[in-house]
């Protein structure tokens, strides 16, 4: 018989990757691709004349540009585009200067209310990023331009790390935290910190007191959402609102900061019909990463860069 | 009907949220002409004028807050006092389009002695 298992890492959520069957790259004009190397998730995408052709999910390694590779390499792994048939790659997020396959670098601001508005559509007013480390609020117009943004990036607490952290700790895989919170008989009161070391002693406490695993969950969920809630609170939310980043898929924490504020999120779907009848995947941390591949797009429109294109 | 759309109405909010308030310096790119008076005035040389980062589509240089400097702003910008006393912050004082303003933060600190 095996050995069995000893450690498990809780918080590892599963890498996705995904190529479009509808496009023939080789028949693109333009070919944009962005990279969002984040603090705890790094994204690929690549655009074909602006319509999403292939993009990978991967978590961020130690260093930047090795990160940066294998989320490339990972978004491109089920095509046989290559990095040389890219005409312009644009990085982005926490580690955008340490991008080696990127022309330019754009802050994740920029690139997440573009991308917010291509995912969820021209409506989008704000635009709430839970990322690994930090959070923003921004609020954009229809054109995805930012029009007013507000950024936490000085403290971890209740960002998605954070999330990890959790989950670790109390031994549930990440993506179970959502569903098993509200299995619970009541609302438990929230966990009085959001701040990672703390909550983690809180929760030590709580596991010791015999309080039940999901009520644990739903506390936690209550005071990270009640972190973001603060934040948009002070920028003022209008419809429609949309959660992008890791935290947006997990509904203890979202349904909570609904029912806070009284406003319902837009449904996590393909602003484009036919993405939706084609059965294309959604994944809410692909904002930032299809934001700069637009980004791109736009500036060779414009004629404000040149295609960087080797084959 | 929309209203005339302003080329470059952006409100940038530089700074943090922490537990005992918020903290932020908030440019409001519409009005800020990129003159570059309020670097020179700021006596902890957190500002800087240049290329809009946020809206790269902007042409026009703009006021910002340096990276390096937007994780200690309650520190830096502490020695003004902004918002508390008869005196604006040097920054806000010298702005003539009114562009640069702060968050209570540190009004509500010194105003509670």
């Amino acid at each position: 018989m095996a050995e069995e298992v000893k450690t498990q890492e809780f918080w590892r959520w599963p890498e996705t990757n995904w190529v479009n069957p509808d496009i023939d790259w080789k028949k693109g004009k333009v070919i944009t691709a962005g990279v969002d190397v984040g603090s705890v998730s790094t994204q690929s995408v690549v655009m074909v004349d602006g319509e999403l052709y292939a993009y990978g999910n991967t978590r961020t390694g130690s260093d930047s540009p090795t990160s940066a590779w294998t989320g490339m390499n990972f978004g491109l792994e089920k095509t046989d585009l290559k990095v040389e048939n890219i005409d312009y790659c644009i990085g982005t997020g926490y580690g955008r200067v340490n991008v080696p396959m990127a022309q330019q670098s754009l802050t994740e601001i920029s690139c997440h209310a573009r991308g917010a508005n291509f995912m969820y559509g021209p409506e989008v007013r704000t635009v709430m990023d839970m990322g690994g480390q930090d959070c923003k609020a921004i609020k954009t117009d229809d054109r995805g331009k930012v029009l007013n943004f507000m950024m936490n990036d000085k403290c971890a607490a209740g960002t998605g790390r954070g999330m990890e952290v959790f989950a670790d700790l109390i031994r549930v895989p990440v993506w179970e935290i959502g569903p098993r919170s509200f299995q619970i008989q009541k609302e438990p009161p929230m966990i009085s910190s959001t701040c990672v070391v703390f909550a983690k002693s809180e929760v030590v406490n709580l596991l010791e007191s015999g309080m039940p695993e999901n009520d644990i969950m739903a506390g936690y969920c209550s005071a990270m959402a009640h972190r973001i809630m603060e934040l948009l609170n002070r920028l003022g939310i209008k419809e429609k609102f949309v959660i992008t980043g890791g935290i947006a898929k997990n509904e203890g924490v979202v349904k909570r900061l609904e029912k806070e504020l009284g406003i319902k999120t837009a449904e996590r779907v393909w602003y484009k019909k036919e993405y939706i009848d084609r059965g294309y995947p959604f994944d809410t941390q692909l904002a930032g990463a299809i934001g700069a591949a637009l980004f791109g797009n736009a500036l060779l429109k414009m004629g404000k860069a040149k295609s960087a294109r080797k084959a | 009907m929309r209203g005339k759309r302003k080329a470059n109405n952006m409100i940038a909010n530089y700074g943090f949220r922490d537990g005992s308030g918020d903290w932020y310096v908030t440019i409001d790119t519409d009005k800020c002409n990129g003159c570059g008076k309020c670097p020179e005035v700021c006596p902890a040389k957190i500002l800087e004028v240049g290329p809009d980062e946020i809206d790269i589509f902007r042409e026009e240089p703009v006021a910002f807050v340096k990276h390096e400097e937007r994780k200690k702003i309650r520190y830096s910008c502490a020695p003004c006092r902004p918002g508390y006393g008869a005196e604006p912050a040097p920054c806000v004082g010298v702005c003539e389009p009114k562009a640069i303003s702060h968050s209570e933060g540190w009004k509500i600190l010194y105003g509670h002695k």
